[in-house]
C-alpha cells in the first residue's frame, strides 16, 4: 500500500485517474475506522489534506462555494449565519474531535443515507462540484446518491466544494437517536423555507436507500402557508406536511429502529421544524 | 515509509511506517509514547485525544503520513518533564481517576476546552466531553475536575 499526498489539486486529479485502486481521505473519519478493522485495503491511499483549496470557503456571486475538506467544526464557526441548517446538523455530528476532523466532502464520499450533511444540503437544493482530469461537472445533490453508500462520483472524480445558496428564510435540523453525541440518526429531517419565492426545501436523512427530498410535502407547505398575512401556522397544515414528509420515505427496520417507527418519527421531525421555522419567519 | 514529525516540541522519525497505520500506532509503537491509549479504534472512546497541530482529534483516525510535517502533542507533552499541567492536578486532588484508561484522552479534551472556553459552564463541559468515554467514574468526579481547574483551584 501506498500512502501519496499531492500538493495540489491538480496533481491530486492526476493521480486519481491514474490509479484506479486509490482511496481519497480527507478527514479519515470514514476511511481509518475501515483501516483499522482490516474492512479495506486500498493500492493508495491519496491524501487530500496538504490541498490549501480543498479547505477554503468564499462566495462567488449570489453562492457560497465550500471546498470539500472544510471541517465541521469550520462550519458550525465560520458559517453558521450563512447556513444555519447545516451548521445545525454539522453540531450533531459525532463528537468535537470527529466535528474537528470529519469533513463535508468526506460525507458525501461515503454517501451513507444516514450522513447528517446531506438533509440540509437537499433542502438548500446545493450543488456538488466533481472535478477529473476530464474536467469539471455540477450535479444536484438530490441526484447525487445513488443507493446506499452510492453516488455518481465517477472512478477517476474527485468531490472538489459543495456550492449552496446562503440562507434566503429560516432554516431548521433535526435527528432522532439514542443519545445526544455520537449517533448515528435514525431519522433526520431539514427544512428551509425560501419566502422571497414563496418555496420550501425539504431533506429527509436515514429513512431511504439515499437521502432524499419530499418533494409533495415541499409543495403542499408553499401552497398553504399563509405567506401573505404570515398568520400563526394551523395545525392540520402541519399535520399534513407531517404525513406527506413520512410518505415520501421508504424506510427499513434494522438495529437502530423499524421502518414504522422510522416513518413516525419523521413525521414528528417534519411537523416540528415546520413550526419552529415558520414562528422563527413570524418574529 | 518514513514518517518524520514534531512530537510534543521535538523532531522525531520513525522508519518502516506502513501506510495505513494510525498516527495512535506511531506514537505508541514506534516512539515509545504509551500515554495517548487505544481502546475502540473507530473515534468512539476518545481516550487516543491529541492535539494535530493544535486541533484535539482521534489519533487512532489519522493516517500517520497525514501527521507527517505536522505538530502533535500528546498528554506526556502538557506540562514538562516531572511536573503536572493544572487539568492533571485537578484529575487527582477531585478523584476523577480510577483505572486511569480514559484519562490521557480526557486531560487533552479538557485541556482543549480550557484554552477555548476558559469558564465554561455545566453544559458546555459535557457537551465538550462528549467523544471521551470512562467507564469507572460515571463523570460526576470527571466535572468536579474541569470545574475546579477553570476555577484555578489545582494550582498554576
Ligand atoms: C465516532 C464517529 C462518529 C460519527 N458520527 C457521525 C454523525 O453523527 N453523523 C455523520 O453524518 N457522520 C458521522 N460519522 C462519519 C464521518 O465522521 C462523516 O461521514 C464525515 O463527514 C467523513 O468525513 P472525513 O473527511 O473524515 O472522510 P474520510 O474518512 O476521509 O472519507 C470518507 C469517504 O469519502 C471519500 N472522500 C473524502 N474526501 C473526498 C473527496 N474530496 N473527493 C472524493 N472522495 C472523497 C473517501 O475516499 C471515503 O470513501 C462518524 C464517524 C465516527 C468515527
Ligand atoms: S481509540 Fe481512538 S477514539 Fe477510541
Ligand atoms: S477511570 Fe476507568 S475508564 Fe475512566
Amino acid at each position: 500500500m501506498d500512502f501519496m499526498t499531492p500538493p495540489t489539486w491538480a496533481d491530486a486529479l492526476a493521480i486519481r485517474a491514474e490509479r484506479p485502486d486509490a482511496v481519497p481521505i480527507a478527514g479519515g473519519t470514514d476511511v481509518m475506522v475501515e483501516l483499522n478493522f482490516d474492512r479495506r485495503r486500498p493500492g493508495v491511499l491519496l491524501d487530500l489534506t496538504r490541498i490549501g483549496d480543498l479547505t477554503t470557503w468564499a462566495m462567488d456571486g449570489e453562492l457560497l462555494r465550500v471546498g470539500a475538506g472544510v471541517s465541521y467544526t469550520r462550519i458550525i464557526e465560520e458559517l453558521g449565519d450563512r447556513l444555519p441548517g447545516l451548521a445545525m446538523a454539522a453540531r450533531t455530528v459525532g463528537s468535537p474531535q470527529i466535528r474537528n476532523r470529519g469533513t463535508l466532502g468526506g460525507n458525501l464520499g461515503s454517501a451513507s443515507p444516514a450522513g447528517d450533511g446531506h438533509p440540509p444540503l437537499l433542502a438548500s437544493g446545493a450543488q456538488v462540484e466533481l472535478a477529473s482530469v476530464r474536467g469539471t461537472r455540477l450535479v444536484p445533490v438530490a441526484e447525487f446518491f445513488t443507493g446506499p453508500k452510492r453516488s455518481v462520483l465517477a472512478p477517476d472524480e474527485l468531490i472538489a466544494a459543495v456550492w449552496v445558496r446562503p440562507a434566503d428564510g429560516p432554516e431548521q435540523f433535526s435527528k432522532i437517536g439514542t443519545r445526544n453525541a455520537m449517533v448515528i440518526a435514525v431519522s433526520s429531517f431539514s427544512l428551509a423555507l425560501h419566502p422571497g419565492r414563496r418555496e420550501v426545501g425539504t431533506g429527509i436523512g436515514s429513512a431511504a436507500p439515499t437521502p432524499r427530498r419530499a418533494t409533495e410535502a415541499e409543495l403542499f407547505a408553499a401552497g398553504q402557508l399563509p405567506w401573505d398575512t404570515l398568520a400563526a401556522l394551523e395545525p392540520g397544515v402541519a399535520r399534513r406536511f407531517g404525513e406527506l414528509v413520512a410518505a415520501a420515505a421508504s424506510p427499513i427496520d434494522d438495529v437502530r429502529g423499524t421502518a414504522a417507527y422510522r416513518r413516525h418519527a419523521l413525521a414528528v421531525l417534519a411537523q416540528r421544524t415546520l413550526t419552529w421555522a415558520w414562528r422563527d419567519l413570524c418574529g | 515509509m518514513r514518517l518524520t514529525c514534531t512530537v510534543n516540541g521535538t523532531t522525531r522519525t520513525a522508519d518502516d511506517v506502513w501506510a495505513g497505520e494510525s498516527l495512535l500506532y506511531v506514537l505508541r509503537e514506534r516512539l515509545g509514547l504509551p500515554g495517548s491509549k487505544n481502546a475502540c479504534e473507530q473515534g468512539e472512546c476518545g481516550s487516543c485525544t491529541v492535539y494535530l497541530d493544535g486541533t484535539a482529534v482521534c489519533a487512532c483516525l489519522v493516517a500517520a503520513g497525514q501527521a507527517a510535517g505536522r505538530d502533535v502533542r500528546t498528554v506526556e507533552g502538557l506540562a514538562p518533564e516531572g511536573e503536572l499541567d493544572p487539568v492533571q492536578r485537578a484529575f487527582l486532588q477531585t478523584g476523577a481517576v480510577q483505572c486511569g484508561f480514559c484519562t490521557p484522552g480526557l486531560i487533552v479534551s479538557v485541556h482543549d476546552l480550557l484554552a477555548r472556553v476558559p469558564h465554561p459552564s455545566d453544559p458546555e463541559i459535557r457537551e465538550a466531553l462528549a467523544g471521551n468515554l470512562c467507564r469507572c467514574t460515571g463523570y460526576e468526579k470527571i466535572m468536579d475536575a474541569v470545574r475546579l481547574a477553570a476555577a484555578g483551584g489545582a494550582g498554576s
